[in-house]
């Protein structure tokens, strides 16, 4: 079988292919969007422990 | 001996259970990726070409696995959400926010792939066909469960109503399923029947199959992904939480070095 016929999938690659990238996106997608939404609130609670502890110092 | 028992109420709480799912993360997410990889190996170089449908058919391996995805977890949702509520447990309500977004993902895609099957093999994009209109009901079902709770400011509110919804919307499922039995559908019947012989060629059943095991892996590791993101965010001003960050748990999602 040749890639060409291959990608062409019998004339229904516009389907077919189409369908495995909005898989691909939405999937890809949350992982990344989750991994950010983790990455900023790590971030934001490191801030507040920081911000904490100045706050006990001085009282 | 009493003393050896696993206490299984220690990791209905958040501050255990944050660091286990941390660790259970790869373990879902590695074979996740790795079936993935060999059920689309298997779907578009073993599986054959079908007779009727041509090369479109093999859309099928992401579409019925993700609207399989798409009914199971709305009612795995439905039973944190109702488990959550009955015995006012924290973290079974956020487990089932954080299955509502992986849920309502897999309908929408389960949604978009059947129009991308529909148009070659129907010739519409989208029509008012029972498994279809109830397939999108169950979006809007989502849809109205995730907008519900984001509505509501106080949390333990937001979680009792989500629930009524979510419990009430469970009614849908079986109307989903046999839609293709009760109706005159458009859509094709079951592809998968538990007690009949498949009528489909074993490799094409065998790439369905497997698609299907890595989505329920990929939808484990992406939930515990939020459900750790809910606890940070809801048990911000817990005592344990300092603690946990401290060790590194929030830098990185990575299980080993994270606890």
């Amino acid at each position: 079988m040749k890639w060409s016929e291959f990608f062409s999938m019998g004339g229904y690659a516009f389907y077919v292919w189409g369908s495995y990238v909005v898989a691909l996106v939405a999937m890809g997608g949350e992982v990344l969007f989750l991994l950010r939404r983790k990455k900023i609130l790590a971030a934001r609670l490191a801030q507040h422990s920081i911000e904490g502890e100045k706050y006990e110092d001085k009282a | 001996m009493a003393n050896r028992r696993i206490n299984w109420y220690k990791y209905s709480s958040p501050a255990t259970f944050y660091p286990l799912a941390g660790k259970l993360i790869p373990w879902f997410g590695i074979p996740a990726v790795i079936l993935f990889v060999v059920g689309l190996y298997v779907g578009f170089f073993v599986a054959p070409t079908d007779a009727q449908q041509g090369d479109a058919y093999r859309i099928i391996f992401i579409h019925v696995p993700a609207a399989w995805m798409g009914m199971f977890l709305y009612v795995l949702m439905a039973g944190y959400a109702g488990i959550g509520w009955a015995f006012n447990a924290r973290l079974a309500s956020m487990m089932a926010t954080s299955l509502s977004v992986t849920g309502a993902m897999f309908t929408f895609l389960s949604l978009v792939t059947g129009s991308f099957w529909g148009k070659p093999t129907w010739g519409a994009w989208w029509v008012w066909d029972a498994r279809m209109t109830s397939t999108l009901i169950l979006m809007f079902l989502y849809i109205g469960f995730i907008s519900l709770q984001s509505a509501i400011d106080e949390t333990r509110r937001a979680d009792r109503a989500g629930a009524v919804l979510a419990l009430v919307g469970v009614i849908n499922i079986p109307i989903i399923y046999f839609s293709v039995q009760w109706w005159n559908t458009l859509h094709q019947g079951a592809t998968i029947r538990l007690l009949a012989k498949p009528t489909m060629e074993p490799p094409m059943v065998a790439a369905m199959l497997i698609m299907l095991a890595a989505c329920w892996l990929y939808s484990v590791a992406v939930v515990l992904m939020r459900v750790r993101c809910i606890i940070l965010e809801r048990e911000q001003d817990a005592a344990w939480l300092p603690e946990v960050l401290e060790r590194g748990g929030a830098a990185t999602f990575s299980g080993v070095e994270s606890i």
